[in-house]
């Protein structure tokens, strides 16, 4: 088996002043690459903390956290951003697309920076792929929320990542949207054979994966595939 | 994993990408660069212009290679020591005397120039027509300075009386070799060909004379190499000497004084914007976390972060210190306009490449260094900011290498500050004033800022308590905006308050009773008959002073050679080259005041030293001390003195004051002359008074303070023009960083005012809120920079002016106004986006 992501005993806690807040402990698991996860859990239960472990966003208090082969740990901060750069894809709530460039540069930007060349066509197919061809070069405050992650959508496979991590991706979208943002995004993981990892309340969403993992109170309660009880 | 290279190229397009939206307000941010830049190389340029100007003009200041000048006629020795110099020479004899024109009786002292021979030999005395400049010297003939002609209606052809001998006006003065606007005004000058001047009967005994030798040498001659060698003989004569060389060293030094002075004042005002620039990219750079998280997820490195945005820092200022550099050499086309009354020669400017790439390159730099401290702390942006809001806080403060840029900054003024001043200690008390100047400022608004919180008026509406509680917002920058604004408003301040302090004290003197007319050179023989005309004239005497002059030979029974030869004395020959103008008394006038010794007014006890009273400045800077032997010599009779008292004098009275004070019973009898004062009610009796005076005594001179308050008038209206020109560039930056601080601040008022209105906040509320807001701002930062230049302008005017400080209430509430609507207007425009959209969309642009 070919595991992707690797966790191990990991924790993190946050210190303020002489006090401590444990946000997450002993968490272990591994994602096998190409697999689809989602990671579900109320809020405050640690989620997204998580999430920024796993993505090399944030480092962990003990434990390890293993990309792709690489112990994130290890890592300072510039090289953690190359293996950003390389590996993953992000999807977030808030679209984050920065508002100074046009759709078209903002896919561009993943691929500018490895430094490739002739990458125009790519971002125009990928945002060919999201329906968005003729917006390409509208700013971010021109589009509709859902146009908006369309973009992150393009953005976030441009650079052809290993894993994909998304944040709440129909958070603050429609359910018209959300329902054609979530098909888009798993057609598109399934197109490039991406490993991808889901942070949701939605529990319609997390059932679109092969697994998921609950949190509670910065443990993983329950680590079983879709379909199961996780009520 | 691939490390990636630094891939310049894409951080440059990065640069450009993300610029886009925001250029404009950029350019506004470096528009205060742009100002600076402009009156920097505007200054740079003139000091360039000045130095070409001096260097190709010199010859024409001193108008002959060599000068020489004296109090007293030459001796035989002299003489003969003089007619050796050169190839040509030529003698001028100045002095100050009464000049009549005939046609309408006006009368004015002038300074009266007899000249023999054809000097000068380079330039020329400018003159309508033309030839009068050559023609005057061999008949009795005169050249009258324009301003003279001009206020007593002379036309060529008049004629002007001087002592006994009248003149016909051969051409109208317009310019003669080192004369300058100024000092035609305060002294306009006559010239008379020297063969007429014993008939005017002023040359008397204790006249005071400037004479003057003018030599011409073969061209190609080394005229400084023969200088230095008669230096000791010169200076054993007491001639002093000029040469082209040392004219070019004064006039330069003298004006590369004026361009540093200038030169720092911009540099003030480029700090001053600077300050704007470093809270604009701060808060620049706030607005940006989200896409530099965005950026550090997608990863960027920490480096590139803060290269997109040094890029843009760089691009910026580098276009604004451009623009700065190109406004400051057209500005420099007008300079000459400003000063050329203070030039004695003429001013031609070219561009000066040198100034502008010095400014461009100042300009570029000082944006890059005080926006270092902002942009540094990209580097800490965590990419988690992108998944939580509350991580979006920056700890700039606790970065070592933030205090390490404070510390370049401070370098850095100091460096800017040392270049100009060429010396270390006066560099260091520039930085340590600017420092103090900013730290005082900053606590004192810290202090406003505190008082106002902690006496918080609870009982007041809604509205008021809301725009003055968003002062104290979270992350607020109501102490560097009270800093900025409140320094802008200081500078002016002190500006005005320096202004009224000069004009009161010059008014005072003018004012009441005070003597406005004073008539010196009056012979012992003509005193009783002066007392009888100003008796008819209804006029009051109140003070007739007898002047005796004498030279000093001896201090402590050692000649100034005795001095010369002896290098470990520190005592300075000059003291032993003047004449001192001398009176006796037997008490104090009421401007002095005894410091040490005692003071004696007659002196009985003959064959012991004569106790005299020394002028405590006098004394000091001339190192005389209580006790110190004096040896006098009074035109011939040498006379041994004891320093018997210091006092100390007001040098502000409109009197005559004495630096040497002998006791009645020992002058009496020496040649001497009597100066009086008094005071005339109104112009016309004083022009009756004046006539009858110089028609009766002609070589009694006449000085009338009004005219001298008309002449400094004059004066005060040239330098207030330089002055007003700077204060205009400082008023013009001050607004700037005030629109550029109001705007920096938006990003978090439109939050608030947004969360206001989905609350149900009408418009009107949220613009009496922040139209409160910004008056609260405005208020404190005006209060903050009256209280500041008070304080400057009270220690200015009892230590520098020594004159009194009265605040002058009117000025210092219209400022106050002025800046506290000025801020609300400002602020006011530059919300109005904020208050006519709708929320929903405001959010939108915003996200």
């Amino acid at each position: 088996m070919n595991n992707i992501l690797r966790l191990q005993n990991v924790g993190k806690i946050y210190q303020s002043g002489s006090n401590s807040l444990t946000v997450l402990q002993d968490v272990n698991f591994s994602i096998e690459a190409g697999s689809t996860v989602s990671i579900v859990g109320p809020s405050g239960s640690g989620k997204t903390t998580l999430l920024g472990l796993c993505a090399g966003l944030d480092r962990a208090s003990n434990g390890i956290v293993e990309l792709h082969g690489t112990e994130l740990n290890q890592l300072s901060e510039d090289q953690l951003a190359a293996v950003r750069n390389e590996h993953i894809g992000f999807i977030f709530q808030n679209f984050q697309l920065m508002p100074t460039l046009t759709a078209l540069e903002n896919v561009m930007v993943p691929l500018e920076l490895r430094g490739e060349k002739n990458i125009k066509p790519r971002a125009l197919d990928l945002l060919d792929k999201v329906g968005l061809a003729a917006r390409s070069h509208h700013y971010p405050t021109q589009l509709s929320g859902g146009e908006q992650q369309r973009v992150s959508l393009a953005r976030a496979f441009s650079n052809r990542p290993k894993i994909l991590f998304a944040d709440e991706p129909t958070g603050n979208l429609d359910a018209e949207t959300s329902e054609k943002v979530v098909k888009l995004l798993f057609d598109l993981n399934r197109e490039a054979g991406t490993t991808l990892v889901v942070v949701t309340h939605d529990l319609d969403l997390a059932a679109k994966t092969q697994r998921v993992i609950r949190v509670k109170g910065g443990r993983i309660i329950q680590d079983a595939p879709a379909g199961a009880d996780i009520n | 994993m691939k490390q990636y290279d630094l891939n310049f190229p894409w951080l440059l397009k990065m640069a450009w990408r993300d610029s886009r939206k925001n250029r404009s307000r950029l350019l506004l941010f470096i528009s205060s660069i742009i100002l600076g830049i402009a009156a920097l190389v505007a200054i740079y340029s003139l000091g360039e212009n000045l130095r070409d100007n001096i260097d190709s003009q010199a010859a024409t200041l001193i108008g002959a290679d060599l000068a020489l000048y004296s109090g007293k006629p030459l001796d035989d020795k002299t003489a003969k020591l003089v007619n050796q110099l050169g190839t040509e020479r030529s003698e001028e004899r100045s002095f100050a005397s009464m000049v009549v024109f005939a046609k309408n009786g006006g009368n004015r002292l002038a300074q009266v120039k007899a000249l023999k021979g054809n000097y000068p030999y380079y330039g020329e005395l400018e003159t309508t027509p033309g030839e009068a400049g050559k023609t005057f010297r061999n008949k009795r003939e005169a050249l009258v300075d324009q301003t003279l002609m001009l206020q007593y209606g002379a036309q060529v052809g008049d004629s002007i009386r001087i002592g006994e001998v009248s003149f016909a006006i051969a051409g109208i003065l317009q310019k003669a070799p080192g004369q300058t606007g100024i000092t035609s005004t305060v002294a306009p000058s006559v010239y008379i060909p020297m063969d007429y001047l014993d008939q005017t009967g002023l040359m008397q005994k204790g006249s005071r004379v400037a004479y003057r030798y003018y030599i011409k040498y073969a061209p190609g001659t080394d005229v400084e190499a023969l200088v230095e060698k008669r230096k000791d003989d010169f200076e054993k004569a007491d001639l002093d000497y000029r040469t082209v060389e040392s004219q070019k060293e004064d006039t330069g030094r003298s004006f590369r004084d004026l361009t540093r002075f200038l030169t720092l004042v911009g540099f003030v005002a480029l700090l001053l914007g600077c300050i704007g620039v470093a809270s604009a990219v701060y808060i620049y750079i706030r607005e940006k976390l989200k896409s530099i998280a965005v950026l550090r997820c997608l990863g960027v490195k920490a480096y590139q972060a803060v290269l997109i945005f040094m890029i843009q820092i760089v691009g910026i200022g580098f276009l604004g210190s451009v623009i700065g550099a190109v406004l400051g050499a057209v500005i420099q086309q007008f300079l000459p306009i400003v000063i050329k009354d203070f030039l004695p020669f003429e001013l031609t400017t070219d561009i000066s490449w040198l100034s502008i790439g010095q400014g461009v390159v100042i300009g570029t730099l000082i944006s890059i260094l005080f926006s270092l401290p902002p942009l540094l702390s990209i580097r800490k942006v965590s990419p988690l900011n992108v998944l939580r809001s509350n991580a979006d806080e920056v700890k700039s403060e606790k970065d070592p290498i933030t205090w390490l840029l404070y510390g370049l900054i401070v370098l850095f003024v100091f460096g800017f500050a040392w270049l100009q001043m060429q010396s270390w200690m006066q560099a260091l008390i520039f930085t340590g004033s600017i420092l103090a100047a900013f730290a005082v400022l900053y606590l004192t608004a810290l202090l406003l800022i505190n008082l106002t919180r902690r006496f918080f008026p609870t009982s007041w509406s809604y509205l008021w308590r809301q725009g003055l509680a968003n002062l104290f917002r979270p992350n607020n920058q109501t102490a560097i905006l009270i800093v900025s604004i409140g320094l802008g408003t200081s500078l002016i301040c002190t500006l005005l308050f320096t202004q009224d302090i000069l004009l009161t004290r010059v008014n005072l003197s003018t004012s009441g009773n005070q003597p406005n007319i004073v008539l010196f050179d009056i012979q012992p023989g003509q005193k009783e008959q002066v007392l009888k005309i100003a008796q008819s004239h209804k006029i009051p005497v109140n003070q007739s002073v007898p002047i005796v002059n004498m030279r000093l030979e001896e201090v402590n029974g050692k000649t100034a050679a005795d001095f010369q030869k002896d290098t470990t004395d520190k005592q300075s020959a000059r003291i032993f080259g003047r004449e001192y103008r001398v009176t006796f008394r037997d008490s104090l006038t009421k401007a002095e005041k005894i410091t040490e010794g005692k003071w004696q007014g007659i002196y009985t006890e003959n064959g012991t030293p004569v106790p005299i009273s020394v002028e405590q400045g006098f004394a000091t800077r001339s190192r005389i001390k209580l006790g110190d032997t004096l040896t006098f010599n009074v035109q011939g009779t040498i006379m041994q003195t004891i320093v018997g008292s210091l006092r100390d004098v007001n040098w502000g009275e409109v009197q005559t004051n004495f630096l040497v004070v002998f006791p009645n019973g020992v002058l009496e009898e020496a040649p001497q002359f009597h100066v009086m004062l008094t005071h005339v009610p109104d112009a016309a009796s004083s022009a009756r008074f004046q006539q009858a005076i110089v028609q009766a005594f002609p070589n009694i001179s006449i000085i009338d303070l009004a005219l001298v308050l008309r002449v400094l008038d004059e004066i005060f209206g040239k330098i207030g023009f330089v002055i007003r020109f700077m204060a205009g560039f400082s008023i013009l930056t001050g607004i700037i960083v005030l629109i550029a601080s109001v705007l920096i601040s938006k990003y978090q008022r439109l939050q608030e005012s947004v969360l206001l209105r989905t609350l149900g906040a009408s418009r009107k509320q949220i613009f009496a809120i922040t139209a409160l807001e910004y008056f609260f701002l405005g208020a404190l930062a005006a209060l903050t920079g009256i209280l500041l230049s008070l304080g400057g302008s009270w220690a200015l005017a009892t230590y520098s002016f020594e004159a009194e400080f009265s605040l002058a209430l009117l000025p210092v509430v219209g400022l106050f106004l002025a800046v506290s609507l000025l801020t609300v207007l400002i602020g006011l425009l530059n919300s109005r986006g904020i208050l006519s959209q709708p929320p929903l969309e405001v959010l939108r642009q915003e996200s």
